[in-house]
């Protein structure tokens, strides 16, 4: 009997052998895939279970994760949720992740390479995977003033250092708090969802960098006029401004604001067009250059590129070949060019830093759970929009703009304000965006602010971008420069 | 012959208190990481339960040096490190459920209790039973004893139906699975049968298509013992227990006749009655359908195939080193202290981890087939080879199912999962094993002299 107990033995061996096999196919091969199962709640558990590193500004955490007694054992929790959200984003177990939340996932949750040497000195201390802090570029008090300011009119505004690219407010409006998604209670994450995707006013939409792009009105004249000043205008360079301006090829004109005549003689210096923003002379203007000449201009810039700050930001947008009607329409910010509002705040942070655009960012520090620094963004230069000398003219003409044109109600006392305003018509019968980009102080400048209040917000028909979007900027302006005299910017 | 008198045959006693030794490290190590990693480290607790598992484990040693002193020296500490991986890992369940489902349970502590209850039981088999070849007088006894274990469930009042299998019967309180005992029962039934007549059985006989089939009047007891056993445990709807049961029939079957055609024959009506079964009865069908379409996600949210989807999961995220015992989250898994342990193991413990207990076991099994062999009369490799095959099918069963090889059936893992019956049945299996292996590694030092 020893005979055939001997091959029983190889039978058994075979056997385990096949357990082996599907183990190690279960475990190994098929793994990623069964890791990958959306019904496999384990892999989101430990996602959520870890020590989710908090996002910072000013050095304050305002999305952190405290410690609680469930399945997650943290809950995503925020200060001021909602004035931060466009920065921040989400962070759900239904919905999963938005914004930095999104974009620093892997420092957050403690997984990047970066952490790499962090996540071994807590191996062998026995200790749960930590973690990174993620500090923002964002200013506490700009972003209280931008919010305030905006109220519950829909809109945004972004403020960048125009020397570092730092991103100093970006608020949009409305908005959310995702309190309402972090919570553990899948069913009324759902419901808070549904509500806030079921709003018209669309309050989880990113209009700062990602909404739908807007139609730049006036205040892409600053574009034009940088490409005019490169082309050999100066400020002083007559232009043709008529009251009404035939478009060629068509049977419409184009006409200003309220009809009105931009100089007694129909010509006006560039300057002049600029300060009181003259549409025919613009138009005049646009179509003496050339389509391909703004083109140029615009996509140094930026446009007609995304970005990452690290979150991603829609291209700015700009007409295919028009022709010469299309061409003056365009120069004045209408037919179809389209800017993000963070677009117009890197104009104007071109033209406040001596024609050299920074490169936006809105993580400053990233550190480990021992405070070691892990990254630092260094400031970088994104493109040389115009030369210093074009820039140093240009903004002389917003300040002209400011101090004794459209936009006066920008004015600080005692601060010279460059600005030029927009009033973006987009529609036969609803109320026009009203715009402001700017810069102050105009000599020194510590921050370039652009601000849309989409269709003319509270005040209506009737809203210009000097009227409702400039009072906007000037507010955060005068808090930027006060705050830079105190040392806190 | 004086050179050959001097010679001294190895018991194997020393070896077996050094992987003893190791064993006891295994032990104590995986209950300190998991109650480190619950936070519920206390040395004193933790001291005690070494203590006491060192003394245990000494005594069981001591007592084989004076009743079997020349046991199979591998047998005791693989089955115990086996045995003590499980109840850090049912503690760890225990604490998985406290800390995430508020369910408050002491499956580990039970199993404590089990498994001590066993290790005396075991070593009184080896007190008691001095010369298995006892166990021979009591063939036909084993025989009806076992089918009466069978039958226990289905007697009125003391018959309880859990999870839609009948196999569970109410003592004192506590449920206890006969099947598990009548497994061991049946065991030495075959073995006294086949050593008896197993030259008739493959000598005498009509021949029909080639093949010689035994008289009627030699196979018969055989037959209406298996047959009665297994057509039980098909109303009772314990398809891995027949599977079991059929297995260990076959194998021992082959072992006492070498008749190979028979072993084809018994698969083949074996595959037959399994396709059979798939058609007619739903549960069964409702088996293969999981087995083969596991992820399908119509199934898993029916609930067919959920459990064994769940336990993929939890292997997968272990990957090749596991979680961490205390790390993982092996309470998302219905049943994960004894049905499914073999997935909380792969989770936690990894690829690694399983490997190494299913190596135990196979280490297990090829000692109980050195035994058979080893040992002279032929009850007693009978009787050894089978209990090793019933270990193995039981494993591959079980884990089997549990990895997708075969459709899932409900078995027991011995030594590891949670049960009381399971883990009493399946020390007397070491125990057995011990006694047979003494007789073996004896003979193999009266041949040498």
């Amino acid at each position: 009997m020893n005979e055939p107990a001997r091959r029983l033995s190889v039978v058994v061996l075979v056997l385990f052998l096949a357990l082996m096999g599907a183990a190690s196919y279960i475990q190994v091969i098929g793994a990623d895939d069964l890791n990958q199962d959306p019904r496999n709640v384990r892999t989101l558990y430990r996602e959520y279970g870890n020590f989710r590193g908090p996002i910072v500004v000013d050095g304050e955490a305002v999305v952190w994760s405290q410690p609680v007694d469930d399945p997650f054992n943290y809950q995503r929790s925020y200060t001021q949720g909602s004035l931060y959200a466009a920065a921040t984003g989400f962070y759900s177990i239904v919905y999963g992740r938005s914004g930095l939340e999104q974009t620093e996932n892997a420092l957050l949750n403690g997984s990047a390479d970066a952490l790499f040497w962090t996540r071994l000195g807590n191996l062998f201390a026995g200790e749960q995977q930590q973690g990174a802090s993620v500090e923002t570029t964002l200013s506490a008090g700009l972003q209280e003033v931008a919010a305030e300011q905006l109220g519950s009119q829909r809109g945004a505004v972004v403020a960048l250092d125009p020397a570092t690219g730092e991103v100093l407010a970006m608020v949009t409006s409305p908005t959310y708090d995702p309190a309402v998604l972090a919570g553990h209670d899948t069913a009324t994450v759902n419901e808070n969802y549904a509500e806030l995707l079921a709003r018209e006013d669309g309050p989880l939409i990113n209009r700062a960098i990602a909404g739908d792009t807007y139609p730049p009105g006036s205040t892409f004249k600053l574009v034009v006029a940088a490409a005019a000043l490169e082309g050999g205008y100066t400020p002083d360079t007559e232009l043709y401004g008529p009251q009404q301006l035939a478009l060629p090829g068509t049977s419409r004109t184009i006409s200003n604001f309220g009809d009105a005549e931009c100089a007694g003689d129909e010509y006006l210096p560039l300057s002049d067009a600029l300060r009181i923003s003259c549409n025919t002379a613009f138009a005049d203007l646009g179509m003496s250059l050339g389509w391909g000449v703004l083109e140029r201009k615009a996509r140094d810039f930026g446009w007609d590129e995304p970005l990452e700050i690290p979150l991603p930001v829609t291209a700015s947008r700009l007409p295919e070949s028009p022709n010469e009607s299309e061409t003056a329409m365009s120069a004045l910010g209408q037919f179809d060019v389209r800017a993000t509002p963070l677009q117009m705040a890197m104009v104007a942070s071109a033209i406040a830093n001596d024609g050299v655009l920074m490169k936006p960012y809105l993580v400053d520090t990233v550190r480990a759970s021992d405070l070691t620094v892990v990254s630092q963004t260094e400031p970088e230069e994104y493109r040389q929009s115009m030369s210093a000398e074009d820039a140093s003219d240009l903004t002389q003409m917003m300040v002209g703009a400011v101090s004794d044109g459209t936009g006066r109600a920008a004015r600080i006392d005692g601060v010279e304000v460059a600005g030029k305003t927009g009033t973006a018509q987009t529609g036969q019968d609803t109320p026009p965006h009203a715009w402001f980009v700017s810069f102050a102080p105009a000599d020194d400048p510590v921050i370039a602010v652009a601000v849309i209040v989409e269709e003319g917000g509270e005040t209506g028909s009737g809203a210009t971008g000097g009227s409702v979007a400039a009072p906007i900027a000037r507010s955060i302006m005068e808090r930027a420069i006060q705050l830079d005299a105190e040392g806190d910017l | 012959m004086a050179t050959v008198s001097e010679l001294q045959v190895r018991t194997g006693r020393r070896a077996e208190i050094a992987l003893l030794g190791v064993s006891w490290a295994i032990i104590v190590l995986a209950r300190a990481l998991v109650d480190y990693h619950a936070d519920f480290l206390e040395l004193r607790t933790l001291g005690i339960y070494a203590a006491a598992a060192a003394a245990l484990m000494l005594g069981c040693h001591l007592l084989l040096r004076r009743y079997a002193p020349s046991a199979d020296p591998v047998l005791l500490p693989a089955v115990l490190a086996i045995n003590g991986v499980g109840l850090a890992m049912i503690r760890r369940i225990d604490f998985g459920y406290a800390q995430y489902r508020g369910r408050e349970t002491a499956f580990g502590d039970t199993q404590i209790g089990w498994t001590v209850a066993g290790v005396l039981l075991a070593m009184a088999v080896i007190f008691v039973i001095r010369d298995h070849r006892l166990l021979r007088r009591f063939t036909y006894t084993a025989g009806v004893v076992g089918l009466a274990l069978y039958l226990l469930p289905l007697v009125p009042g003391l018959g309880v139906t859990i999870n839609g299998a009948r196999i569970w019967i109410d003592l004192f309180g506590r449920s206890l699975q006969p099947g598990e005992f009548a497994k061991i029962a049946m065991v030495v039934f075959f073995a006294g049968y086949l050593v008896t007549n197993r030259d008739t059985l493959a000598l005498a006989g009509p021949t029909f298509l080639g093949l010689r089939f035994p008289r009627p009047r030699d196979m018969g007891p055989l037959l209406l013992v298996w047959a009665a056993a297994l057509l039980l445990m098909v109303y009772q709807r314990d398809l891995g227990a027949s599977l079991l049961f059929f297995g260990i029939f076959l194998g021992m079957l082959y072992v006492a006749t070498q008749r190979i055609s028979w072993v084809v024959t018994g698969v083949a009506l074996f595959g037959a009655g399994a396709v059979l079964a798939g058609t007619i009865f739903p549960h069964v069908r409702a088996r293969y359908d999981a087995w083969l379409n596991a992820l399908d996600p119509d199934l898993y949210s029916a609930g067919t195939s959920e459990q064994l989807v769940r336990g993929l999961f939890g292997m997968a995220s272990g990957g090749l080193f596991g979680t961490g015992l205390g790390e993982g989250r092996p309470d998302l898994v219905p049943y994960a202290e004894s049905d499914f342990i073999i997935a909380s193991i792969g989770e936690e413990m990894g690829l690694t981890g399983l490997m190494a207990i299913l190596a135990l076991y196979l280490i297990l099994v090829q000692r109980a087939f050195r035994t058979s062999i080893g040992v002279r009369d032929g009850f007693g490799k009978l009787v050894a080879g089978g209990l090793g095959f019933a270990l193995a099918l039981q494993v591959f069963i079980v884990v089997g199912g549990v990895t997708r090889v075969i459709p899932l059936t409900g078995l027991t893992t011995p030594w590891l999962a949670y049960g009381g019956s399971s883990m009493l049945a399946n020390w007397i299996i070491v125990g057995l094993l011990l006694r047979i292996s003494d007789q073996a590694r004896r003979t193999t030092a009266e041949v040498a002299e």
